[in-house]
Parts: C-alpha cells; sequence; structure tokens
C-alpha cells in the first residue's frame, strides 16, 4: 500500500494539519518510505492472536460517582487564547 | 573536595546529612553551573528563585529534624512534566506560554520527599525523537566529544535535556520519559544511567502524553544507586492515572548491592544486529564475563520478533499520538492561528504550531486509523506486540534477566543523521522492545569506545521486578568502574 499527493492531502483534512500544496509529494514520498519499511509485518503470523492494547491484565478501576474537583473556572481559563468574561471565545462553529 | 555539583545524589544527601554544606550551597552551585553552560541549551527555563527558596525552605525542614528521602537535592525537571506556575511546552510551540495550574504527580512526589526544582529541560518535541534535534527550542548539544574533535554531538533523545544535565553537572538527577527509548538512549549517548521502570510504576497523571499506552517516566541520575534513590520517590499507585499500578514499591537502593549468585542472565540472539560496530559486540561480552564472575549463569535465549517491534511500534506510537494531539486546536490553551473559520483556524495552528517530525507523527496516526487501514496497520500491529510480549515471557521462563546493547552506535553528529527517518528511527531498537511489553529496563554505562565517547548496556527485567535490573545494574557499574566524565568545552 502507497499514498499519493491526494491522499495527504485527505490525511491532512482529517488530522487538520495545513500543509502547503508543494509539500504534499515530497509528504507522500516520506510516508511511502515509512510505510514500506512497516509492510515486513505482513511476514508475522497472528492467526489467533488477540490485538494488545494495553499490557495490564487488570481490569479498568472504577471509583465512586462522586465530586472530586470543581469550583476552579479561573484556572481553567487562565491558558486560553481568547476569552470574554469567564467564556472560552471561538471561531463560529455552526453555520 | 569535589565541587558540589559534581557530587553523585546519594553523597550529597550524606552531606547534607552531616552538615558540611546547606541545600542553598548546593542549589547554588548548580545554579553557577547553568549559567555557564548555555552552550549546551539543556535547560529551557532556570527556576532560580524557586530553586532558592525550595533549598532554604528545605534547610529549614531539616534544622527541625524533618527530613525526606530526597531533602534539600537539587534536580532538573524534563519540560513534559507540568510543573505549577511554571512554564511548561513539552518542547513545542504550540503550547505558548502554557502555565499549569497543578503539579504532575511524579514531580509532585520529588517535592513532597524534600527535593529542589532547578528547572525545565529541554526535549524533542513532544517527546518525538532519539536526538533531540526535534526541539522547537533548537537542539541539546552532548556535553561528551570525541576524543580531539570539535564536532557537536547529539545527547540522543528524546529525554537529551535531562541526560545533557546530568552528565555535565547542571543537576543532580533528572527526570526523564521513555516511550520506546527515550531515558535509555540518552542515558548510553551521556554516560549516565537511566531506567525505564515497568509500565504502571510512575503516574503519568500530568506528564504531557505522547503514547499512553507506551509512555513511563523514570530518573536518569550519574550512579544506579542515584537512580534507585529517585525511583522510589517518583514511584506509586496513583489514584489519578487509572493505568498507576497499585504495587508496594520495594527499597530499589537494597536492591543495587544484593548477590547475583545463581541469577540467570538470557542473552537474546535477534539483538546481535547486521551492521553494529565491533565495539559494541565486545562491551556486550565484556558485561557477560563481568556477570559470570558475580556467579550469574548466561544463556542464550530467544526473542524471534524482535525485529518487528521497531515496525509495530511505529503504528502504535502515532496512532495513539495522533488521538491525544488532537487536544491541541488553539482554543483552550495554548497559541492559536486565526484562520478564515473554524476548520482553516484548527488546521492553521496545529500546521504552525507542530513542528516537522510531529506533523508526520501524526499524519501517519491518522492514516493508520483511518477507514479501510485500520485492520490492516493498527489490528495487526496490537497482534504483533502481543507477540512480542509473548517471546519475553518465554524467555524470562528461561532467564531471570536480560543483557543487551542499549544503543547500535555511540553518540552521532548534530545534523548527521536527519534526512531519513527511518534511519533515525533505527535508534531505538534495542529500547523499544521493553515499550511494547510494559518491561522494566536500565542503561548503565560500560565503557569508552575508541574514540573517547559512552557506551551503555541495558539490562530488562520482568514485570514489576526493577530490583534485580537494580542488582544487575549495580554490578556492571561496579565492573565496569566507569569514571570517565565529559572534558569541560561549554
Amino acid at each position: 500500500m502507497s499514498v499519493d499527493a491526494k491522499t495527504v492531502r485527505k490525511i491532512a483534512h482529517l488530522a487538520r494539519l495545513e500543509v502547503a500544496e508543494d509539500r504534499l509529494a515530497p509528504l507522500a514520498d516520506e510516508l511511502n518510505g515509512i510505510l514500506s519499511w512497516i509492510e515486513q509485518l505482513n511476514e508475522v503470523d497472528v492467526e489467533g492472536v488477540a490485538p494488545m492494547a494495553s499490557v495490564e491484565d487488570v481490569p479498568t478501576p472504577t471509583r465512586e460517582d462522586i465530586i472530586t474537583d470543581g469550583n476552579i473556572r479561573d484556572d481553567v481559563l487562565a491558558n486560553a487564547p481568547k476569552t470574554e468574561e469567564s467564556f472560552f471565545v471561538m471561531p463560529k462553529a455552526v453555520e | 573536595m569535589t565541587a558540589l555539583n559534581e557530587l553523585t545524589l546519594a553523597a550529597a544527601l550524606k552531606g547534607l546529612a552531616n552538615k558540611d554544606f546547606s541545600s542553598r550551597e548546593l542549589t547554588q552551585a548548580h545554579l553557577d553551573a547553568m549559567a555557564g553552560a548555555e552552550a549546551l541549551n539543556a535547560y529551557l527555563i532556570a527556576t532560580t528563585d524557586q530553586a532558592l527558596a525550595m533549598a532554604d525552605a528545605s534547610d529549614e525542614r531539616r534544622k527541625n529534624a524533618e527530613t525526606g528521602p530526597l531533602e534539600g537535592i537539587p534536580l532538573g525537571i524534563k519540560d513534559l512534566f507540568c510543573t505549577k506556575g511554571v512554564r511548561t511546552t513539552a518542547g513545542s510551540k504550540i503550547l505558548g506560554d502554557f502555565t499549569p495550574s497543578y503539579e504532575s504527580t511524579v514531580s509532585s512526589n520529588l517535592w513532597h520527599d524534600g527535593a529542589v526544582m532547578l528547572g525545565k529541560l529541554n526535549m524533542d518535541e513532544f517527546a518525538m525523537g532519539s536526538s533531540n534535534e526535534n526541539s522547537a527550542f533548537g537542539p541539546v548539544v552532548n556535553p561528551w566529544r570525541a576524543k580531539g574533535g570539535d564536532q557537536k554531538l547529539v545527547p540522543g533523545g528524546s529525554s537529551g535535556g535531562s541526560a545533557a544535565a546530568v552528565a555535565a553537572g547542571l543537576c543532580l538527577g533528572a527526570t526523564a520519559t521513555d516511550t520506546g527509548g527515550s531515558i535509555r538512549q540518552p542515558a548510553s549517548f551521556t554516560g549516565t544511567v537511566g531506567i525505564k521502570p515497568t509500565y504502571g510504576r510512575c503516574s503519568r497523571w500530568g506528564i504531557v502524553a505522547f503514547a499512553s499506552s507506551l509512555d513511563q517516566a523514570g530518573p536518569i541520575t550519574r550512579t544506579v544507586e542515584d537512580a534507585a534513590i529517585m525511583l522510589r520517590s517518583m514511584s506509586g499507585h496513583d489514584p489519578k492515572d487509572s493505568t498507576s499500578l497499585k504495587a508496594d514499591v520495594p527499597d530499589f537502593t537494597a536492591a543495587c548491592t544484593r548477590s547475583l549468585k545463581g541469577l540467570r542472565i538470557g542473552i537474546p540472539k535477534e539483538y546481535r544486529v547486521e551492521g553494529m560496530p565491533a565495539e559494541i559486540e565486545k562491551i556486550w561480552a565484556n558485561g557477560m564475563d563481568w556477570l559470570r564472575a558475580e556467579g550469574c549463569e548466561i544463556i542464550d535465549v530467544s526473542l524471534p520478533h524482535t525485529k518487528y517491534a521497531l515496525p509495530a511500534y511505529y503504528i502504535i506510537a502515532p496512532a495513539e499520538a495522533s488521538s491525544n494531539l488532537a487536544r491541541y486546536d488553539g482554543m483552550r490553551y495554548g497559541v492559536r492561528v486565526e484562520g478564515a473559520d473554524l476548520t482553516e483556524t484548527y488546521e492553521k495552528t496545529r500546521g504552525q504550531g507542530f513542528g516537522e517530525e510531529v506533523r508526520r507523527r501524526i499524519m501517519m496516526g491518522a492514516y493508520v486509523l483511518s477507514a479501510g487501514f485500520y485492520d490492516a496497520y493498527y489490528i495487526r500491529a496490537q497482534k504483533v506486540r502481543a507477540r512480542i510480549a509473548e517471546d519475553f515471557k518465554n524467555a524470562f521462563s528461561q532467564c531471570d534477566a536480560l543483557l543487551t546493547p542499549t544503543a547500535p552506535s555511540a553518540a552521532f553528529g548534530i545534523n548527521a543523521r536527519l534526512n531519513d527517518p527511518v534511519q533515525m528511527y533505527l535508534n531505538d531498537i534495542f529500547t523499544v522492545t521493553a515499550n511494547l511489553a510494559g518491561l522494566p529496563g536500565i542503561s548503565v554505562p560500560a565503557a569508552l569506545d575508541n574514540t573517547g565517547l559512552p557506551l551503555g548496556l541495558q539490562v530488562i527485567g520482568k514485570a514489576l521486578d526493577e530490583e534485580t535490573c537494580f542488582a544487575v545494574g549495580g554490578a556492571l557499574e561496579r565492573a565496569a568502574d566507569f569514571n570517565a566524565k565529559p572534558s569541560k568545552w561549554w
């Protein structure tokens, strides 16, 4: 499997990354270099093997459904690039 | 008398206890050394005022006989750990002047035990790199140079600032993190000791996430004993990290001098890779001899899926990274670059805020997770990961620990390997397997090569058996009698 400039544009959009037109083809080459190296995974016999998402075989712990944090509005907003009163300000999301 | 910034952490604790010097004096000596070491670019921020205030508070506690296990010890903190009120960048531009209102669990454990913060250490952006050349704040320079040369070398990565600072006497120890080798490979490149503990040993809470199923914190120090002291303070269960293990933290320091008689040390034959320098073969063989002399049995073992570890890692880690880094959208924190609409604002913010390698990995991750490719890449890589973990399980039915080289080369020149991503990725060939299997691994300096650069040996242990890593690492350290230091040129 390999990617072309069109696919790179699609992936960049999925990842919300601006990529200049003249960077699409070089990026495709770089990704193909990595992908062709990765192809060797097809040699491995993985028949009947369960995919491993975590090295820990303990179930995810649960906690009591109680409030343990809060009332830190100013802390939450402190690093925002744009705020107004007690709100984050962002570009319009719904037309 | 040894200069205060050249002591080991253990010797500094003794000196403080004997009242040979105060934490303020010890801290000031490090701040002075840091001020004279800007050429290394190891620190992004020196927290001078905070360091002196913390040192004074520590001296006060000592007066009142309230001493913690790290009382008065000045440390450097990798800039991946959130520090309350101190800018945290993860080596990236995209976080801007992000100043956390909270403290990571690991660093908070260190302060609780009496340690003093000197500043925040440079690193590869979002911990993605093996040379520290991917920092948005410029590369870290290795304090080591080849004999007679003046070429600038990389300190390894991603914890390059941590390793360089420890090697150059700019802190007594440093926090670091390791997703594919980012503690152990820089330790090997700088003649320092670095341990990545078992996955879940240290809380990940408050550490900027790269690949959550692989990321683990650990210390870089100048000796094995120092690493044991520091790791004990860093470790422990934390309810704020659901993957943090509920396991007792043993006295790692006691393990450093434990007898090795009867221990079975496995030598994985697949780690003899093509093109490995003869000198690395030689120090590996020396390591086997040293451990035989301690009464260990050296046995050959096989980890048949070793060569597939890095390709699997370069699917799994970018996939997790592309999800984790989705949060950098320029809305709630960090830098925003305005576009014509919301989508364009996202794309500009992320396209301009992330560096080249980070963008490349996000793209890789987005691709292997995208519709139509998920099973072929991501699920397959997770199955290969299971095979790799199984290899270790089989090997550990025959032996107690594994001995390997840490890295396939010594430190290389800045700019020497930037053009080929895959060549750069191969730096982690011996370290990445322990991340995929969640196992502890320690790197200990074993020798200088014929150009005068340090080389490390790695000991990989069973899950939650850092003690055997420290015991074997301690024996290697004593036998190697490695006490070389970089000659000061900076």
